[in-house]
């Protein structure tokens, strides 16, 4: 279904992309970066699409009507193709949702803003107009004024988003059958307003790679509340956002111990067990099957996430499920840390979602060793040897007991409340547009 | 050496800045130069031939992109218009920091006239990845360039590097996983230097000749067999002019390996470098086809499998069990699809049809009651209901009819059918084109097929016609009712070997006889002495460091031809009534030749002599020993020659006492009194 669309398409799309970006060499590179997967970990690649998606942005030529929807169509075709490249980062979909939000909640400003000086303008010239409406269109173009400078700074409250459902379409129209009276005045306030858009869409995808970049402190910043002298924390693997934050807690002298699980097959356990040593922390390093057995002692399990879902479950590095079995056996709160771009907007059951990933076998075991288990000369010609080195476990909502994004601590079941905030219902499917074009 | 000096002088000044400065290249034959794949390559290039659905050119290109290549250098050479077709298509061509430059030939017909073309262009300005089109590899080059960069510093004969994989060999047929012949090789343990390397094939049974120069040279050295050539070489830009200055050298590994290890006037040297982690493997035969497909099938060659997109693939969705399937496909409720198995794009699948561990290409269609076991079906395919296809190669376009049955083993070739019914034996090889009559046996090359290949784009708009012809031209009673196509015969001798390198698994009868060969050469080996022992050592062995034993078994297995040897020469002399003082002279080259002593030569005559009188036929014991006297005295001269010292003549009564033993002893043992006499 979107799958399939997306193969027949993509040989078009790329055309369409290619005329678009020509000129864009770096923007490019980090494309292919991306969709070859070059790219490790999530944080690193929300920035690259990021930077990738504003460099489309700043490239893509804006007519004078409906440039929201030119920009929204050419963030679209890009990130249509990013997504499909890479469809296990669910990162990559997050940001460009993000963006495309972004679009329409700059789109949504200028436009309220448009109209309340329209609407100023004409109150001041004709007289006609009772004074109790005019009172009540400047407060409401007041309140939407300062609704659209929040926006530029910080992402959108419930309000707009609550507002914003039928202006996206309605509002094109208004601007142009109020420019058709005004003239020629008008045109060149449009032009202006053609680069304001671009030039604050531009910038709060800046902010937005802003928090990306510093999603870690902003986390970290939480550690003491929720870390306390003398704890035992646990953890599985290894995550960056996990080491800052037990850090941070360091940081403020609070003295405890870190049990860290080393996270078979790819033992990123090992790495984060050294950087907390050469940091400075108290480090047991554990196998993966001795966490059942230590969990008793544990005060605190503290996770990284791959990604979080709209039901508050979570794609988190496999083992990590039996770990959070063992932790509600014991009642030890498991916490997970995640930056707001892991927010996906998308429920697991989705059959959209790619879940898991299988990595190659020789993660596990040597090929040499095994070459005579894999010989398909003899025999019946099938492996009756078959490796599985899947890289996601999903812990489903229930057993996380809380969140800590860069925006604060969350319970699981208020994920869907952040994701509203983040994302525009229209673009949960970005290929919906696509779909009915074809 | 110009290109040397330069090179030379270029890395004294920028010693350091030499990674960076040099953009890292690759040389891509994009032909094997091999007729293995016949006949699937008269009408394709082998490096666009599906792997997986995806054309095998297309992972060697991934791979060398995402290990850090930045330019490749494309060498093609049979069907090479295709070859540039397909290149311009994809998206090869318009990658940022990868540039693919094409380089066409028409009158190479081997690796080295390909490296000898390169060299002509002076494109190569620096160490470069040699590779070739069939390629599968996920290993990252950075450590191997560093490996071969520092060596290239210390010690500026260190022309290449190659890579190898551990992989053991199949125990009963000594083949690799991959179908090729087992691979001995002697390596220095500590400087990873290459010294020997040979690929076996079945006449050595389990003997490996090692030069002694190899062991007084070498401290110590690891002599392996379960080591896979990758066929991936880091090169140094003089490799380009070794194979100018040397003409004949036309094989990679045949010629310009074994060439360097051999001539060592020149010091040149190759290392190695073992790879863990990491898969490659590179295509040879149908059988590696079928190995290489089903390691990516089951993510050995991550992240170049079929669920991830690294090139123009299509999205395929990887479910339980390893079933890779991609979009709109339609299957009958029905229809049970397998474990292993990859579904392409747009194909259809009957009811009740029965499809595991295979792979299925675009837009085929399956009808129904099919049963469809271990087989590579390319795009296009329409198999009829009730068809049975195991362990087959089916092309696009491939037309079969209802009912037929395929037996492990087949190739059918591009847009052959086959009639109703039709059963199609098994390692039958099946085309439109006819077989090449005149085998050039000397020159396996593909290139041959080149006059074919470059009309070949003008295939489709005839291949109706050429339909008709075949129509006309092949006996129904072989393809079935309607059938078009030549099968190809297999030249006998060829035949034997078929089914070393099928896609099909080795058949039970096959393996049972392979086994008993296998006993009667350890029993042979049993009989002189104890080289059991020593040829099990060998092939079990990793680290057989020891080849004393190697040249005793050597040694006691000439003395045994050496003797014959006397004993022709001997009959000879006899029979013809030869000089004493020529056969003398005969002997004494024999003698040399054989590296022997005088005393074995005494041995050996006296052996020849007893032999021959023994022939002559007797009645009585008196009788025999009178003709054993005639022909020692008619010969004493000769055995006087020989039997001067005295361990000669200790040799001479041991040998005699020896064939006491093996003969009629009884009968021998009264002459001994004469024997003594004539001592």
């Amino acid at each position: 279904m979107r799958l399939n669309l997306s193969a027949r398409k993509t040989l078009c799309l790329a055309r369409i992309s290619k005329n678009l970006l020509s000129s864009l060499s770096l923007a490019f590179a980090c494309f292919f970066d991306l969709r070859s997967s070059k790219i490790e970990g999530s944080q690193a690649t929300a920035r690259q699409t990021a930077e990738l998606l504003r460099s489309v942005i700043s490239q893509q030529r804006v007519p004078y009507t409906n440039q929201a929807g030119a920009l929204i169509d050419a963030v679209r075709a890009v990130g249509e193709q990013l997504i499909a490249a890479n469809p296990v980062e669910l990162a990559v979909g997050n940001i460009v949702r993000r963006v495309l939000h972004i679009i329409r909640e700059e789109d949504l400003s200028l436009t309220t803003a448009a109209i309340a000086g329209l609407n100023l303008s004409a109150a001041s010239d004709g007289d006609d107009d009772d004074d109790g409406e005019r009172d009540e269109h400047s407060v409401l173009s007041a309140a939407a004024v300062a609704a659209s400078a929040r926006n530029a700074l910080r992402p959108p409250s419930l309000q707009t988003l609550l507002e914003d459902m039928p202006e996206s379409v309605a509002i094109p129209h208004t601007s142009s059958s109020g420019g058709d009276s005004e003239g020629k005045s008008k045109s060149a306030d449009k032009s202006s307003r053609t680069r304001r858009l671009k030039h604050d869409v531009i910038e709060a995808v800046n902010e937005l790679i802003q928090d990306i970049n510093t999603c870690h402190e902003q986390i970290a910043e939480q550690a003491v509340e929720h870390i306390h002298q003398n704890e035992v924390i646990l953890t599985l693997g290894g995550s960056k956002t996990v080491l800052e934050f037990l850090y941070a807690a360091k940081e403020k002298k609070r003295s405890f111990r870190v049990f860290v699980a080393e996270g078979a097959p790819r033992y990123q356990g090992h790495l984060l067990a050294k950087e907390l040593v050469t940091r400075g922390l108290h480090t047991t390093l554990i196998t993966d099957s001795a966490v059942f057995a230590i969990i008793s002692r544990v005060n605190m399990v503290i996770v990284g996430a791959h990604a979080v879902m709209a039901n508050g479950g979570v794609i988190v590095p496999v083992g990590l499920n039996m770990v959070a079995l063992a932790a509600q056996k014991h009642a030890v709160p498991f916490v997970v840390l995640a930056g707001s771009h892991k927010l996906c907007p998308l429920y697991p059951h989705n059959p959209e979602v790619l879940l898991n990933e299988l990595r190659s076998p020789s993660e596990l075991l040597d090929f040499g060793e095994f070459s005579d288990c894999l010989d398909f000369g003899s025999g019946i010609g099938s492996p009756l040897l078959h490796v599985v080195n899947p890289a996601f476990d999903y812990v489903p909502p229930k057993l996380v007991s809380l969140f800590i994004t860069d925006t604060g601590g969350h319970n699981p079941s208020y994920m869907y409340r952040l994701i509203a905030d983040y994302y525009s219902a229209d673009d949960l499917v970005v290929r919906r547009r696509v779909a009915l074009g074809n | 050496m110009p290109p040397q000096r330069k090179g030379a002088a270029a890395r004294v000044s920028e010693d350091t800045e030499d990674l960076t400065r040099h953009p890292l290249q690759a040389i891509l034959l994009a032909d094997s130069f091999a007729t293995k794949f016949r006949p699937i390559t008269l009408e394709r290039p082998k490096v666009l031939l599906p792997l997986v659905n995806v054309p095998m050119i297309d992972y060697t290109l991934a791979w060398l992109e995402s290990a850090g290549v930045e330019e490749v250098f494309v060498f093609c050479c049979a069907h090479s218009k295709q070859v540039i077709e397909y290149l311009e298509k994809s998206e090869w061509f318009s990658q940022p920091n990868f540039s693919v430059v094409t380089i066409e030939s028409h009158n190479s017909v081997s690796a080295g006239d390909a490296l000898r073309l390169i060299y002509e262009r002076n494109v190569i300005n620096g160490d470069f990845v040699l590779i070739s089109g069939d390629t599968v590899s996920n290993m990252s080059l950075t450590q191997v360039i560093q490996e071969h960069k520092e060596r290239r510093k210390k010690d500026s004969n260190a022309v290449m590097t190659m890579v190898i994989k551990q992989s053991k060999p199949s125990p009963i047929t000594h083949q690799s996983r991959l179908g090729t012949d087992e691979l001995f090789l002697a390596i220095d343990p500590q400087t990873k230097q290459l010294l020997f390397y040979e690929e076996k094939t079945d006449s050595y049974r389990g003997i490996i000749p090692l030069d002694n120069a190899l062991l007084g040279d070498n401290p110590s050295i690891c002599l392996h067999n379960d080591k896979q050539d990758c066929y991936i070489d880091i090169c140094s830009q003089e490799v380009l002019s070794l194979f100018t200055d040397n003409f004949d050298y036309q094989h990679l590994r045949r010629h310009f390996v074994k060439g360097l290890l051999v001539d060592d006037i020149m010091g040149y040297k190759i290392f190695t470098h073992e790879i863990h982690s990491s898969y490659a493997a590179r295509i040879d035969n149908y059988r590696s086809y079928d190995t290489i497909s089903k390691d990516i099938i089951q993510r050995w060659t991550y992240p170049f499998v079929p669920d991830v997109m690294f090139s123009g693939n299509s999205a395929t969705h990887l479910e339980r069990e390893g079933m890779y399937r991609a979009s709109e496909i339609e299957q009958s409720r029905s229809a049970h699809i397998g474990p292993f198995t990859v579904i392409g794009k747009g194909t259809k699948i009957g009811n009740n049809s029965n499809i595991s561990n295979s792979v299925i290409g675009k837009g085929c269609s399956i009808g129904s009651n099919v049963s469809i076991t271990g087989s590579y079906i390319w795009d296009s395919v329409t198999i009829e209901d009730g068809c049975d296809i195991r362990h087959a190669i089916i092309c696009d376009g491939v037309v079969i009819k209802s009912g037929a049955v395929l037996e492990p083993g087949v190739v059918l070739s591009f847009k052959v059918v086959i009639g109703q019914q039709c059963i199609v034996p098994s390692y039958s090889k099946v085309s439109l084109y006819q077989q090449p009559t005149v085998e050039d046996s000397d020159e396996e090359l593909e290139y041959a097929d080149n006059s074919s290949g470059t009309v070949d784009s003008s295939i489709t708009c005839t291949v109706d016609t050429l339909n008709r012809e075949m129509m006309s031209e092949t006996p129904a009673s072989q393809l079935g009712p309607g059938g078009v196509g030549h099968v190809w015969s297999i030249c006998e001798g060829a035949h034997e070997e078929e089914w070393r390198h099928s896609v099909a698994p080795i058949p039970a009868d096959k393996l049972a006889e392979v086994i008993q060969s296998l006993e009667d050469d350890l029993e042979l080996l049993n009989l002189d002495g104890n080289a059991h022992s020593v040829s099990g050592e060998l092939k079990s062995g990793r680290n057989g460091t020891d080849s004393e034993d190697d040249d005793v078994e050597d040694s006691r297995d000439d003395s045994i031809i050496y003797e014959k040897e006397v004993e022709a020469t001997f009959l000879r002399a006899v029979n013809e009534n030869i000089k004493v003082p020529d056969v003398i002279l005969e002997m004494n080259s024999l003698r040399l030749s054989y590296n022997m002593t005088s005393a074995d030569c005494a041995g050996a005559i006296f052996y020849a002599m007893m032999k021959q009188a023994l022939e002559i036929p007797h009645a009585t014991a008196g009788e025999l020993r009178k003709s054993a006297a005639s022909i020692i005295d008619a010969w004493n001269k000769l055995l006087k020659f020989y039997s001067k010292e005295i361990d000669d003549q200790i040799e001479v009564i041991m040998k005699f006492e020896e064939m006491c033993l093996e003969s009629v002893k009884g009968v021998l043992t009264t002459f001994f009194p004469d024997f003594a006499s004539f001592i």
